[in-house]
C-alpha cells in the first residue's frame, strides 16, 4: 500500500507546489471555454405535469443569466427531458443526458420515485444529481451517495423543528399524530419523535396511520380525539389535511394543531377545509410566497415579476412552481460561479457542498443555504407561522441550522 | 418457412448481434427496452390479434413479472437469469385464473375488466401488508448484473448494457420461437378459429373454454418475462412504472406494428420506443399531441400495422414481376 501511495504523494506535492498548476482551466465533458451543459428531467406529461411549469421557468432563468454574458463567461445551456414521472422513463432520460448528450450534471429530476431509480447509475457513474426536488431525507446521504444532494427542508428537518416548538412552548403536551401510511409519512414520524428525544415515546399519546386509499379519516380522527391528546401533528397530503381540520373543528377538539409543509397551501388545503376552521394552524415556510401580500412591494418578488414578464411572459403568476423555479436555479448558478474554471465533476460536487450562507433573495429573510462535505441538506431552516383566518402570519425566529 | 423467409431472420439475427459494437451503451440500453417491448407485444397480440380478445391490462401482468424479479433479486438473492422462468410461470398461472372468470366477457366488457386490473394493480402494489417485499411507493433498486466471468475467458469483453442487449436477444429469440411453434399448429388454428367465430370453432370441437383460458394465460407469460426483463434492465421497479398508461402503449404497439402477426411485435416496439422521443423533442409543450399525430399517420397510411403494409408491398411487388 505505502508503494502505491507513494507516486500520488509525489504528485500531490508537484501540484501544491506549482499554484499555474492550479488556476489552469480544467473540464470534464461538458463543460468548455465557452458553454456549461446541464443536463434537467422533468415531468411535463403524466400525472405530475402541474410541476412541468419549473422546468420553463429554471429554463428562462438561465436565458437571463445567459443574456447577461453568461457564468465565468460561459453560457450555460439547459436540455431538459420529459419523464412523465415514471421511474423507467427517468433512467432512460438520464442514461441520455450522460451518455448521449453528454451534460456535466443533472439538475432538479422532480419526485421520491424517479430520483431513486437514477440515485445508483448517477453514484456509479460519478455524476452530479444536484438539488432533487423531493423532500425525503435519504438524500442528505454523502457517505453513500456522494453525488446526489436535495434541496428543500427535508421532511425529517422539518418535523423536528415542530417538536422543537412543542419542547418549548408546551413541555408537558400530549401529543396525538396522524400519519400517511408510506415513506413520507414515516419519514416526518421519525423525524418528529427523534425531535422530541427521550420524552418522546410518553409525550405521543397516540399515533394513527391512514392509506392514499381511505375515502376519509374521519375515524383515525376520533381515535385520536378519544385519546385525550391537546396537541395534533397532521402529516397529511392536502385532501386528508383538509377532512382532518374540518372534522378537528366539527368535533369540538381544540388541540394546538401542527400542519406539515407539504399541505400548507391556502387554496388547496385551507379553503376546502373552511378557513374559519383552519384559524390557529400552525406550519413552516422557507420560500416567500409571491402571492402573499406582506411581500408585494419586496424586491425579490418584483424583480421575480420582471423577470417573469420578460422570459416567460406565458408563465402563471400565481404558480408557486415558477417561484421556486426561479429560486432554485440561482442555487445552480451559484454553485457554477464558485466552481470558477475547474469545471469538473468533482469540483461541482465540491462546491456543492461547500455553500456557505449563500442567501438568494427568493428564501425568506434570515434563512441561508449552507453544506458541507458531510452535510448535504442546502435549506435546513423554516420559520414557523400561524393562519390568522386569511393567510399565513409568520412568528419567531428563524429555526433550524 | 422457406429458404428466403429463413434467410432473411438469419440476417435480422446477424444485424442484431452486430448492432451493440456500433452504437453507444445508451443506444444499447434502449435497444434492449426495444427487444424486450417487442416480447410483451408479443404476449399481448397472441391474445388480441390471434384470439380477438382485447386487454387494457396487459401493463398488469408486466409488473408482475417484473416484482417477481426484482423480489427474488433483492429478497432471496437470486442470480437474474433465474428469475425470468418463475416470473414467466407466476404470471402463466396468473394470467390463466384471470382468464377464467374473463370467459364470460366478451368485446368491451373485457376490455374493461383487463382495465380495472391496469389500474388497480399499482395501487395494490403500494398495499402495507405486502410493502415489506415491494418496498411501497419506494419501490425496490435492483443491482445491474455484471456479465459473467467465462465471457472473458472466450476473449469477449463486454460491458453491461451488451451482455444484458445479448442475454435479453437470447430470450427474444426463444419466445418468437415458442410463439411461432405455438401460433403454426394445432392451438393456433383453434385460437384463429375462436376468433373468426366461436360457435363454429365449437362445432368443430374446439374447447372455447380452456384455449381462450390458456391463451390468457401464455399471453400474460409473455408480457410477465419481459416485465422481468425490464427490471433487471432498468434496474428498478416502483408502482409509478406500471400505470394504466403503459397497458395502452402496449396496446398502441400491437396495433401500429400489426394485429396477427408475429413480426409486427418488433415493429411495434421500436414504434413505443422511438416515437414518443422524437415527439418529445420536436415539441415541449406538446409531445402527446405530436405523438398523436404520428399515430394517426400510422393508421391511415398502414391500416394493417406496419407488418401488414410490408406484406402488402411485397405481395404487389410479386404481382408486378408475374405479370412483366
Amino acid at each position: 500500500m505505502k508503494l502505491k501511495l507513494a507516486p500520488i504523494a509525489a504528485l500531490l506535492a508537484a501540484a501544491l507546489a506549482s499554484p499555474q498548476a492550479l488556476a489552469q482551466k480544467k473540464y470534464d465533458q461538458g463543460a468548455s471555454d465557452k458553454e456549461i451543459l446541464i443536463g434537467h428531467i422533468n415531468p411535463y406529461s403524466g400525472p405530475a405535469s402541474a410541476y412541468g411549469t419549473i422546468g420553463r421557468s429554471i429554463a428562462a432563468y438561465f436565458k437571463k443569466v445567459n443574456d447577461e454574458g453568461g457564468v465565468n463567461g460561459r453560457q450555460i445551456n439547459m436540455i431538459s427531458y420529459d419523464d412523465g414521472y415514471s421511474p423507467p422513463k427517468t433512467v432512460e432520460m438520464a442514461r441520455k443526458l450522460v451518455e448521449q448528450d453528454k451534460v456535466l450534471l443533472i439538475f432538479q429530476p422532480l419526485g421520491t420515485p424517479p430520483n431513486s431509480a437514477i440515485h445508483k447509475y448517477m453514484n456509479s457513474k460519478k455524476v452530479p444529481q444536484l438539488f432533487v426536488a423531493t423532500g425525503a431525507t435519504k438524500w442528505n446521504d454523502s457517505k453513500h451517495f456522494p453525488w446526489t444532494m436535495g434541496w428543500q427542508p427535508n421532511y425529517q428537518t422539518e418535523a423536528q423543528i415542530y417538536a422543537a416548538h412543542i419542547l418549548k412552548t408546551k413541555p408537558n403536551a400530549k401529543i396525538a399524530v396522524l400519519y400517511q401510511n408510506d415513506d413520507y409519512g414515516k419519514d416526518y414520524l421519525k423525524g418528529f419523535m427523534d425531535g422530541l428525544g427521550a420524552k418522546g415515546k410518553s409525550m405521543v399519546v397516540k399515533a394513527v396511520s391512514y392509506e392514499v386509499t381511505d375515502p376519509t379519516v374521519d375515524s383515525q380522527m376520533a381515535q385520536l380525539q378519544a385519546s385525550g391528546a391537546d396537541t395534533f401533528f397532521n402529516i397529511t397530503t392536502p385532501k386528508f389535511a383538509a377532512q382532518a381540520i374540518r372534522k378537528a373543528w366539527d368535533s369540538g377538539w381544540k388541540p394546538v394543531h401542527y400542519l406539515n409543509n407539504v399541505s400548507g397551501s391556502i387554496g388547496t388545503t385551507l379553503k376546502p377545509a373552511g378557513l374559519d376552521k383552519s384559524v390557529g394552524l400552525i406550519t413552516t415556510q422557507y420560500i416567500k410566497d409571491q402571492n402573499d401580500k406582506e411581500w408585494a412591494n419586496d424586491p425579490a418578488v418584483q424583480e421575480w415579476t420582471a423577470f417573469m414578464k420578460k422570459y416567460y411572459p406565458d408563465g402563471n403568476l400565481i404558480a408557486t412552481e415558477n417561484f421556486y423555479g426561479w429560486c432554485v436555479a440561482q442555487t445552480m448558478v451559484q454553485v457554477i460561479k464558485q466552481a470558477g474554471n475547474d469545471l469538473t465533476r468533482a469540483n461541482v460536487m465540491k462546491q456543492a457542498a461547500n455553500l456557505k450562507n449563500f442567501t438568494p433573495s427568493c428564501l425568506l429573510p434570515g434563512i441561508k443555504i449552507n453544506t458541507s462535505a458531510t452535510d448535504f441538506a442546502p435549506i435546513e431552516s423554516v420559520q414557523l407561522a400561524r393562519f390568522d383566518g386569511k393567510e399565513w402570519v409568520r412568528f419567531g425566529e428563524i429555526i433550524g441550522k | 418457412m422457406n429458404q428466403r423467409a429463413l434467410a432473411g431472420y438469419a440476417l435480422l439475427l446477424l444485424v442484431a448481434c452486430g448492432l451493440p459494437f456500433f452504437i453507444s451503451e445508451y443506444r444499447t440500453f434502449q435497444f434492449t427496452l426495444v427487444l424486450i417491448y417487442s416480447i410483451a407485444l408479443l404476449g399481448l397480440n397472441i391474445l388480441t390479434g390471434f384470439n380477438g380478445q382485447i386487454s387494457l391490462g396487459h401493463g398488469a401482468f408486466y409488473a408482475i413479472g417484473a416484482y417477481v424479479a426484482a423480489i427474488l433479486m433483492d429478497k432471496a438473492g437470486f442470480p437474474f437469469w433465474a428469475t425470468i422462468p418463475i416470473a414467466g410461470a407466476v404470471c402463466l398461472v396468473a394470467g390463466f385464473l384471470f382468464g377464467l372468470p374473463a370467459l364470460r366477457l366478451e368485446g368491451l366488457y373485457l376490455a374493461l375488466a383487463t382495465f380495472a386490473l391496469g389500474v388497480s394493480l399499482p395501487q395494490l402494489l403500494k398495499y402495507h401488508h405486502l410493502e415489506e417485499w415491494t418496498g411501497g411507493v419506494q419501490g425496490i433498486v435492483i443491482t445491474k448484473p455484471d456479465p459473467p466471468e467465462f465471457l472473458t475467458g472466450l476473449g469477449l469483453t463486454l460491458n453491461q448494457d451488451q451482455w444484458l442487449y445479448f442475454f435479453t436477444l437470447g430470450v427474444t429469440v426463444v419466445m418468437f420461437v415458442l410463439a411461432w411453434n405455438l401460433l403454426r399448429g394445432r392451438i393456433g388454428r383453434a385460437m384463429l378459429a375462436i376468433r373468426d367465430n366461436h360457435i363454429a370453432a365449437e362445432a368443430m370441437g374446439v374447447n372455447n373454454a380452456m384455449v381462450k383460458s390458456l391463451t390468457f394465460g401464455v399471453s400474460a407469460m409473455f408480457t410477465g418475462v419481459a416485465g422481468a426483463l425490464s427490471a433487471v434492465a432498468v434496474a428498478f421497479v416502483a408502482p409509478d412504472s406500471f400505470d394504466i398508461f403503459l397497458s395502452i402503449r402496449f396496446l398502441i404497439g400491437i396495433v401500429i406494428g400489426g394485429l396477427a402477426s408475429i413480426s409486427g411485435a418488433i415493429f411495434g416496439a421500436l414504434f413505443i420506443q422511438f416515437v414518443p422521443n422524437i415527439a418529445d423533442e420536436i415539441s415541449k409543450a406538446a409531445p402527446w399531441a405530436i405523438f398523436g399525430l404520428f399515430l394517426l399517420v400510422f393508421v391511415y397510411v398502414m391500416p394493417a400495422g406496419v407488418a401488414g403494409a410490408i406484406r402488402m408491398a411485397m405481395a404487389r411487388l410479386r404481382q408486378k414481376r408475374q405479370n412483366s
